[in-house]
């Protein structure tokens, strides 16, 4: 249950608790058997005499966690993560230069939401009330017990006494759609994986009060009134599962499937889900690829745009990849810019903007070096990376309502924002 | 031996060997094309290694840890004296903190540290722990430091705090000026203040300090803010770290078991966390006093806590055996709201304590389908975490598929590889889809595995090749695209794709005979490219097999003999029987041949293996050769369909630990744990469902209701999972077999126990052997009539003097252990109660042709608790036919679980042969203890009160005694009269008894006289009324069953519903009259 945390360079090293544990020689069997280790990593845990390491890497910052005991793995790991979040909320990127500077910041932030190797409250925004940068304001009494009761209270994520003098409320759908599929254009898998990010600024203790478009909920009022069914139902989508924050009573979404909370002020995660039914791939890829002898080939892709003609997707790209022993190509494409990477080994075709329900081609010729490798090009998957504004799952919002009982402001005077942003994941068309 | 052969043979081998050894120089054209083909894959691989940037960068950072990376600015200050760095402000960098390097450093920090400004002070501080971060020794500034300790700046304390955790145990005697800094700061009227002296002192390992620290740490676990009361909740497992006895001693378990109930629910998960962490190191306490009160307690915590609290509670759920299926099903429901969160850790634990309950729920309840849909989307979802906390997942998941393969079955696609995973989630997935595969999605499957096949990585590309093998092995109908793909393979040439396919080629041969050798020519034609000992082992078990079909079988194998000395074993072994095979399959031609690899094997190689390979074939083909061919040809066994399963008790154990480090390397704690901790063994729970019918016939499966059995193990089949459960950890007082060297064999042994209790009638003794369970607490009197009254015959006959019993009846010694089932030890014996002490009364039989030594006993966990109370001593070593007579003397202190029926015991003995395990039935009257009279007025007023359920009732036949004899033959066995009196010419006798975990039964006894005619005191019938009160009473009754085994009454099983299992619920149900009763407090 010892955590220690190194950095890099060993300027940040930290133990919490346990006896007849000597870091250093942790933090040196780390570096020598991980960091520097010959191989490549294998697996995020690895035991060396019986000492446990974890680690995560942010750039080249490796954060580790040490133990002896058969710890909560999950925990461990979700403990190092979180433990980014709350260092890149307090200065920003991980990095060597910064970690050097907010040391002692570090400190302190371990020393609270690690006590014994047991994570405690570790919200963001509870610890900023009493860990600041510029050193503890003298506090009264009221705000010392304010501030405790806060980190260990029901809401730990969220102060009393907030005041805002507009109350609203900004709400992101933001979709990334993967795709696998043959080169004969079956899908292999697809899924979207979604999230619900909502920035708020609502002034007490509001209790809200989030709707979308579930099958399920729509389906149980749907039995009231037979005729809505029909109307709704097209429109509802089949979630297979999703996680909530930590603000969610997640006992009344088991039981009812109703969303309801106390948000954090400022911006914060409110779900994740993933849908797998009646996803809208926006876009498709058709490629073609011939082997002309064995110093050519020929590639062909076409993709298509499978959306409303009045919606326009962004950041379009597609990559197609090119043997190791490619020496020269030559692309011609309808629309957008068309390189060819060596670094990358890979053909990047940009398109700015397109339209729903559009076409467009690439054709390119790759000139090989004879090579007397016997093994084969393994032709990795053509990949592509778009923005559309809508939901590919099909998600849509239907409410968030807002009460505060104590302060005088309804839910009408809240002022509202939602929006949809559908991104590629890993969307892949194997060639 | 060999000069016998070398006479016969002698002359022939060595002209066969000459001629052979003319170079034909086929097999040394192709050496070198091997090694260079390794040369060039070795070449085109750079990516395997880690990014060579990286590295360089680490190391360069190392070796001049101050002076490089962070820019220019901050470091170049260095070159500055010390002052400027405090004017330089305090605001926005740390690391120029890191830069003094001169000599005399210690000195300048000395007088900042005593400097009278504020700021320069906490400069100074910041300094000093900067140098303790890099590693240079700073203690000397100790008492410097400490001095700082003394002020109201809350981050200066803490600097100074952080200081003393690092200093304190190498300068202990002035880490005690710190002490009363420590106290004062304990009762500062800021709670963060108090929170933060009160965990800083728990991380200070000196004891001098240790002793300090109880006053406060008592007031700050009582203290009014939470804040304060969950750091001292944690800071009790820091010092019981330190000192348990301490801990113990001032009472701070008790406090600690208190803020369970506290009103705020961070202090309750973190005082779980703690009390779990101290029971584990203390597995025989009953620390973690779980009981339906406290875990609705902390179900309710669950709803309420951070994300961490959740995780600790659910942990802790996790360890709690519910007391029957209801419970387990409500504690489910209320559990799995959890899987919508957000935290994967949370997920994961929620998910163990739904496996583990899982056990106990019937498969027929609709809950129990509800559940297993439930669990899929969630475990799915973990997939789209970070990679780190996938792999943890996936490695879960792998267990979970291997325990309950009907959850997953239909997400067979999200375990498809993408093409960016990192490479050990790869391998993780490529696991779980071979799991997975099934007729349904073969096709899907294999497509999938094709694609992996071309891959980069060599691991992950083998693994692939490897699993359509497997695939093959387990669908019989997708064997043949299998083995087609497999061939697609080979013809790409790669080096290791191609060993790797006929290493699993082989194995499809070997499943499916004559199906699929029209591929070997394919096969043959790369025979050159094989340069791994297991791939040119398989080609050469190919092609002896199927050497009928290869017409140049005997030039194949003769190329493979060329170099036989610079083979592997493996490959001589191989090379060897195939020759050996080829030449009873073409005599003829083949004699050259295997003249000449006998003769390399036997003569000219080191290898005893291969040299007694060698003999045995010599010798048969020289002997019998019609004989050889039975033996050398003989019909091979089937491979089985799923390789590399876990093995299901460790599986079992693992899946108790799912989420921790247990599971992400499958191993069980002991295996990576130090020290005695970890050492439990953590079992599922007993199904409940064969109980259960009572309540719901229809759940409970046919045929498992006792009372229609007659065998007296009817459930043993069931139970050998329980005994695989067998508990070699806790409750006994350190006999060897818990010492440590056999935790990890105990997991194997027990394995090989199961075998020969299958196959074993468990030794049951023989007094108990014609009895028949009866049934629960819908006893017809007449379904038990007809064993009862033989059995009463029985024991009746045996009695001589009546009255004069100085002990309870002690059955003669049975046979538990037979001595074929052990290795030639015999175990007999039985069990008796004298003056209030159990004992189980051993004979030890060496019936084996070695000397027995190391003996040791240990009990499963069972319904009393029965355990040794001394190890067993067995002085000297048992010499082949000699016995020696034990006595074990027993407690009830032992740890609890239900058994059926209820007095088995499950043991197993060690000695320095091996483990045994047996099971056998304990007469339950030695558990009747002295004190079960119970006082007249209370035997009436507790007569009236017990409800009409909790009575059973029937009737012993032929009977030959009279009230008084009976009377005085139940006290002997502590069965005691309390009244007597004669209604309607029957005698009438109430009895009491009391059973070691407190539990009363009441009876009233009818004794009818029989047939007038008869002189003397004949019983015809007896009535029992068997009433039971316990301070568990109002669990629901029908779950529990209770067999009473009385000698002293029945030699026979009397069956009456009864009260469970000593429990640890205290007596707060049923008010004042069964408190009284219940005698003394459960433990």
């Amino acid at each position: 249950m010892e955590k220690a945390n190194f950095s890099e360079d060993r300027h940040t090293a930290r133990v919490a608790v346990k006896p007849d544990f000597t870091w250093r020689n942790a933090v040196d069997a780390f570096r020598v058997n991980v960091i520097h280790a010959r191989q490549q990593v294998r697996s995020p845990v690895t035991n060396i005499a019986r000492t446990s390491f974890f680690h995560v890497k942010r750039s080249n910052i490796w954060l580790a966690a040490v133990t002896k005991q058969n710890v909560n793995a999950a925990m461990v790991f979700e403990f190092l993560y979180k433990m980014c979040d709350v260092m890149t909320a307090y200065f920003g990127k991980i990095s060597e230069e910064n970690i050097k500077n907010n040391f002692v910041l570090i400190y302190e932030l371990l020393d609270e939401i690690l006590d014994f190797g047991y994570p405690q409250n570790s919200e963001t925004g509870a610890l900023k009330t009493f860990i600041t940068q510029q050193g503890i304001k003298s506090q009264t009494k009221e705000e010392q017990s304010q501030i405790t009761s806060q980190v260990t209270g029901q809401i730990g994520w969220r102060r009393e006494g907030i005041k805002y003098r507009r109350n609203e409320l900004f709400l992101d759908v933001l979709e990334s759609v993967n795709l696998l599929m043959s080169p004969q254009g079956q899908v292999l898998s697809a899924h979207v994986s979604g999230r619900v990010v909502m920035k708020s600024y609502l002034s007490g203790m509001p209790e809200c009060k989030f709707g979308m478009n579930d099958k399920i909920v729509i389906e149980k009022q749907g039995k009231g009134t037979a005729d809505e069914t029909g109307k709704s139902g097209k429109q509802s989508i089949a979630i297979d599962d999703c996680t909530f924050h930590q603000c969610v009573r997640l006992s009344k979404f088991d039981s009812e499937r109703s969303i309801s909370f106390i948000p954090p002020d400022g911006e914060f995660e409110l779900m994740r889900y993933r849908t797998t039914k009646d996803i809208i791939l926006p876009f498709r890829v058709i490629p073609l690829v011939r082997e002309v002898g064995r110093t050519k080939l020929e590639v062909k892709v076409v993709i298509k745009s499978n959306f409303k003609p009045s919606l326009l997707a962004q950041k379009i790209e597609v990559r197609i990849p090119t043997p190791l022993n490619t020496s020269g190509v030559q692309v011609i494409c309808m629309k957008g810019k068309a390189k060819y990477k060596a670094s990358e080994n890979a053909i990047v075709w940009k398109i700015k903007r397109m339209a729903g329900m559009k076409e467009s081609q690439i054709s390119a010729e790759i000139e090989l070096l004879p090579t007397n490798d016997k093994k084969k090009w393994a032709r990795p998957p053509i990949s592509m990376n778009f923005e559309v504004p809508f939901a590919p799952s099909g998600l849509k919002v239907r409410y968030l309502k807002v009460f505060e009982p104590k302060l005088n402001y309804s839910d009408h005077d809240v002022i509202k924002w939602v929006r949809y942003i559908g991104r590629s994941g890993i969307y892949e068309t194997r060639c | 031996m060999p000069r016998h052969w070398g006479m016969d043979l002698g002359p022939r081998r060595t002209r066969r060997f000459c001629a052979a050894s003319g170079p034909p120089a086929k097999r040394y054209a192709a050496r070198p094309s091997g090694a260079e083909q390794d040369a060039g894959h070795a070449h085109s691989l750079p990516q395997a290694r880690p990014p060579r940037v990286t590295r360089k960068r680490f190391s360069s950072a190392l070796s001049l840890p101050l002076g490089r990376g962070s820019g220019g600015r901050s470091w170049s200050s260095s070159s500055g004296p010390p002052e400027t760095h405090c004017k330089t402000g305090t605001k926005m960098t740390d690391s120029k903190y890191f830069t003094t390097t001169k000599k005399g450093e210690i000195f300048e920090l000395k007088a900042e540290l005593n400097s009278d400004k504020k700021e320069k002070k906490k400069e100074a501080v910041k300094k000093v722990i900067a140098s303790m971060t890099v590693g240079k020794d700073v203690s000397a500034l100790f008492p410097d430091v400490v001095n700082c300790m003394q002020t109201d700046n809350l981050e200066l304390k803490k600097l100074v705090y952080l200081y003393l955790m690092n200093y304190a145990k190498s300068q202990p005697d002035m880490a005690i000026m710190a002490v009363n800094t420590f106290v004062k700061d304990c009762e500062d009227p800021n709670p963060l203040i108090r929170a933060l002296a009160v965990r800083t002192m728990g991380c200070i390992r000196v004891d001098k300090i240790t002793e300090y620290l109880c006053e406060p740490l008592r007031k700050c676990l009582k203290d009014e803010d939470p804040y304060v009361r969950k750091t001292a909740a944690v800071c009790v497992a820091k010092l019981h770290d330190i000192n348990a006895q301490l801990v113990e001693d001032q009472g701070f378990l008790d406090t600690l078991k208190d803020l369970i109930s506290d009103s705020n629910p961070m202090v309750v998960a973190n005082a779980v966390a703690a009390l779990s962490e101290i029971a584990e190191s203390h597995p025989s306490s009953n620390l973690l006093d779980l009981n339906p009160q406290s875990i609705n307690k902390l179900l309710t915590a669950l709803n309420e806590c951070t994300e961490w609290g959740q995780i600790f509670i659910l942990d802790c759920l996790a360890n709690y055996m519910p007391k029957d299926d209801r419970e387990a099903q409500s504690i489910c429901e209320r559990v799995t709201p959890r899987l919508s969160h957000a935290n994967s850790a949370v997920v994961l634990s929620a998910v163990k304590v739904l496996m583990k309950f899982m056990e106990m729920l019937s498969k027929d309840l609709d809950y129990y389908g509800t559940l297993l849909k439930k669990l899929a989307p969630p475990l799915v979802t973990l997939l789209s975490a970070e990679p780190e906390l996938q792999y943890v997942a996936l490695r879960n998941i792998n267990l979970i598929v291997q325990k309950r393969p009907e959850i997953l079955k239909h997400e067979m696609k999200v375990f498809f590889v993408k093409y960016n995973d990192p490479i050990y989630v790869k391998l993780e997935k490529l696991d779980i889809m071979i799991r997975l595969a099934s007729q349904a999605n073969i096709a899907q499957v294999l497509a999938e595995l094709k694609e992996y096949a071309t891959e980069v990585d060599v691991d992950f590309v083998r693994k692939a090749v490897r699993a359509i093998g497997r695939c093959a092995i387990k669908v019989e109908q997708s064997a043949e695209r299998c083995v087609s793909t497999l061939l697609d393979l080979i013809q790409t040439k790669v080096n290791y794709v191609v060993q790797e396919a006929i290493v699993v080629i082989k194995d499809i041969f070997r499943k499916y005979p004559n199906k699929y050798e029209s591929v070997i020519a394919t096969l043959c034609e790369n025979l050159d490219s094989l340069d791994e000992p297991e791939a040119r082992a398989a080609m050469i078990w190919i092609v002896g097999e199927y050497a009928e079909r290869i017409d140049n079988a005997d030039e194949l194998l003769e190329s493979f003999l060329e170099g036989f000395h610079d083979e592997s074993t493996q490959v001589q072994l191989q090379l060897l029987t195939a020759i050996v095979k080829l030449f009873l399959k073409k005599p003829t031609e083949t004699q050259e041949l295997v003249q000449q690899v006998l003769s390399l094997a036997t003569q000219d190689s080191d290898n005893p293996d291969l040299r007694d390979r060698g003999y045995i074939y010599w010798r048969l083909l020289s002997t019998d050769p019609v004989a050889a061919k039975e033996v050398v040809l003989a019909e091979k066994p089937l491979i089985s369909e799923e390789t590399d399963l876990i093995e299901p008790t460790l599986l079992d154990e693992l899946i108790c630990y799912i989420g921790t480090l247990a599971s992400v390397y499958h191993k069980p704690p002991s295996a990576f744990v130090e020290g005695s901790r970890g050492v439990v063994h953590k079992s599922l729970p007993p199904r409940t469902g064969s109980s259960e019918s009572a309540e719901s016939p229809d759940a409970a499966p046919a045929g498992v209701q006792p009372s229609e059995q007659p065998a007296v193990i009817p459930t043993q089949g069931d139970l050998l999972g329980d005994l695989l459960n067998l508990d070699l950890g806790p409750p006994v007082s350190g006999p060897p077999i818990a010492a440590s060297s056999v935790q990890m064999g105990a997991v194997d042994l027990l394995g090989g126990g199961l075998d020969s209790l299958l196959r074993s009638d468990v030794g049951g003794s023989p007094a108990m052997g014609g009895a028949g369970f009866a049934a629960p607490s819908t006893v017809v009197p007449a379904n038990l009539g007809a064993p009862l009254s033989s059995g009463l015959g029985d024991l009746f006959d045996l009695t001589g003097g009546v009255g004069t019993l100085s002990g309870s009846y002690v059955a003669p010694k049975s046979v538990w252990l037979p001595a074929m089932k052990a290795k030639g030890l015999e175990i007999s014996g039985t069990f008796s109660r004298q003056v209030g002490s159990i004992s189980m009364d051993l004979l030890l039989t060496n019936k084996a042709l070695q000397v027995m030594s190391d003996f040791a006993i240990q009990f499963n966990r069972n319904s009393f608790g029965l355990a040794p109370a001394a190890p067993l001593q067995v002085h000297t070593p048992l010499a082949p036919n000699q016995s020696v007579e034990i006595s074990l003397p027993l407690n009830t202190v032992g740890s609890v679980m239900k058994m059926d029926p209820l007095n088995n015991l499950q043991v197993a003995v060690k000695n320095n042969i091996d483990v045994f395990y047996f099971s056998t039935l304990y007469p339950l009257h030695i558990l009747f203890v002295e004190d079960g009279k119970m006082e007249r007025q209370m035997f009436l007023a507790t007569w009236k009160d017990i409800p009409n359920e909790n009575e059973a009732q029937f009737q012993i036949k032929d009977c030959p005694l009279n009230a008084d004899a009976v009377s005085s033959k139940l006290q002997g066995s502590n069965i005691f009269t309390i009244a007597k009196r004669n209604v309607e010419g029957q005698d009438m006798l109430y009895q009491s008894l009391k059973l070691t975990n407190g539990i009363w039964v009441l009876a009233e006894l009818r004794i009818q006289p029989g047939n007038p005619s008869f002189t003397d005191l004949e019983v015809s019938r007896l009535f029992f009324f068997f009433l039971w009160l316990s301070p568990a009473a109002f669990l629901p009754l029908h779950h529990w069953y209770f067999f009473l085994v009385s000698h002293c009454l029945l030699p026979h099983f009397i069956s009456f519903p009864c009260a469970s299992v000593p429990s640890s619920t205290p007596c707060t149900a049923w008010g004042g009259i069964e408190l009284l009763l219940c005698g003394r407090p459960y433990y």
